[in-house]
């Protein structure tokens, strides 16, 4: 990576801290979520100066087709229908950062040992953000009204992660993954989102998405790692806590302690009360 | 990057991310979670150079890489719209609390 673009990427990040820092405060908000749109532009932009990249048409026409999309459909949504869009957008950024190592693995590069492990973790993590943020996504659309529970519903998420992490960590050290092995780790990474949100009524929503937001954040730092890109760590990490901590003032807030709203989740009373 | 400097780097961002927020009022809670859920959208610059690395003769690597990109591109642009239009109420309506959700 060239000096510019690491310079700006820099800049970038500094911006990024200041936004959010800005954006705690009623008085400063506004300014925050602006620098942080400006310093997103001018990250966007700088890439396009990263040496050696291939594929610039297709690269611009997904950034236009995706974002266009996205914006059409945030200025038109209603304001009542915030959450649900909040919800998507963030599962969209979980599936980019395992779009990310859906490549990685594909291309079959040569990680050392750490950088695998961060690789699948930030796959699991994005995936489940994605599939758990289009579950949280439908309820709030009321396109699922029920909350679904498993008979044995907590052994079911333990070995479902287990196996996906052990199947994960295979693809991520072997020297030549199999096209098979990585779809059938997606999958199961995928399910295991859906499993983790399904049971979880409409009431609790905003504190579940506020988790995969976290979530996504901690996938992306982990990205970043994979690609070498010190930017998108420290961009994600930070989100990664600041979510863990919001999550958690949020559930203080609905007088809920996390663990109840995730393992325990009192699902008929909590749906009704979503109305 | 080398182990431990990573772990740092991992420890210093983690701090950060709690201190910077640590004194959010309630009434910013969810503006805040749709702010930070567009700053997590620069996985889109990474999308991109993973992109650009893509083999250019592989049609899966092509489609996964342009996918990507297309969700990490609606992660910034759909964050900030929807953040900017949260934030704007406040402006607007003062003490407008649209504190949605469905949660109380």
């Amino acid at each position: 990576m060239n000096w510019f673009v690491s310079m700006a990427y820099f800049l970038v990040t500094i911006a990024f801290i200041f936004g959010l820092k800005a954006m705690s405060s009623p008085v400063t908000a506004r300014r925050g979520i602006v620098w942080a749109g400006f310093a997103m532009i001018a990250a966007t932009v700088v890439t396009f100066f990263v040496s050696d990249l291939h594929n610039i048409g297709l690269m611009v026409l997904a950034i236009v087709l995706g974002g266009g999309v996205a914006w059409w459909s945030g200025k038109t949504v209603k304001m009542t229908d915030m959450p649900q869009m909040v919800a998507i957008y963030n599962g969209m950024g979980g599936g980019a950062a395992a779009g990310i190592a859906a490549i990685e693995l594909v291309r079959g590069v040569d990680h050392s040992a750490m950088v695998s492990t961060l690789m699948v973790l930030g796959a699991i993590i994005g995936s489940v953000a994605f599939s758990g943020s289009c579950v949280a996504f439908a309820k709030l659309q009321g396109l699922m009204n029920k909350a679904i529970r498993l008979p044995q519903q907590n052994s079911i998420n333990f070995f479902l992660t287990l196996i996906t992490f052990g199947l994960g960590l295979t693809i991520g050290y072997s020297d030549d993954p199999s096209g098979f092995g990585i779809f059938l780790f997606f999958v199961l990474a995928l399910a295991l989102g859906v499993v983790l949100v399904l049971p979880i009524g409409g009431a609790d929503m905003p504190v579940v998405i506020s988790l995969l937001n976290a979530f996504t954040g901690l996938a992306v730092g982990f990205k970043g790692f994979v690609l070498g890109v010190p930017m998108l760590i420290v961009a994600g990490i930070v989100v990664g806590a600041s979510g863990m901590l919001l999550t958690q003032l949020m559930a203080k807030a609905m007088n809920r302690p996390i663990r109840n709203i995730i393992f325990t989740p009192l699902s008929g009373a909590a749906v009704e009360g979503s109305g | 990057m080398e182990g431990f400097t990573a772990l740092y780097i991992f420890m210093l961002a983690a701090f950060t991310g709690y201190e910077v927020i640590s004194r959010v009022p309630v009434i910013l809670h969810t503006p805040l979670m749709s702010g930070s859920n567009f700053v997590h959208g620069v996985v889109l610059v990474g999308a991109m150079i993973a992109l650009g690395h893509a083999d250019p003769n592989d049609p899966l690597q092509l489609l996964i890489g342009f996918v990507a990109v297309f969700l990490g591109a609606a992660n910034a642009a759909g964050g900030y719209i929807v953040t900017e239009r949260m934030l704007g109420m406040f402006k607007a309506g003062g003490k407008n609390k649209k504190n949605e959700g469905g949660a109380k």
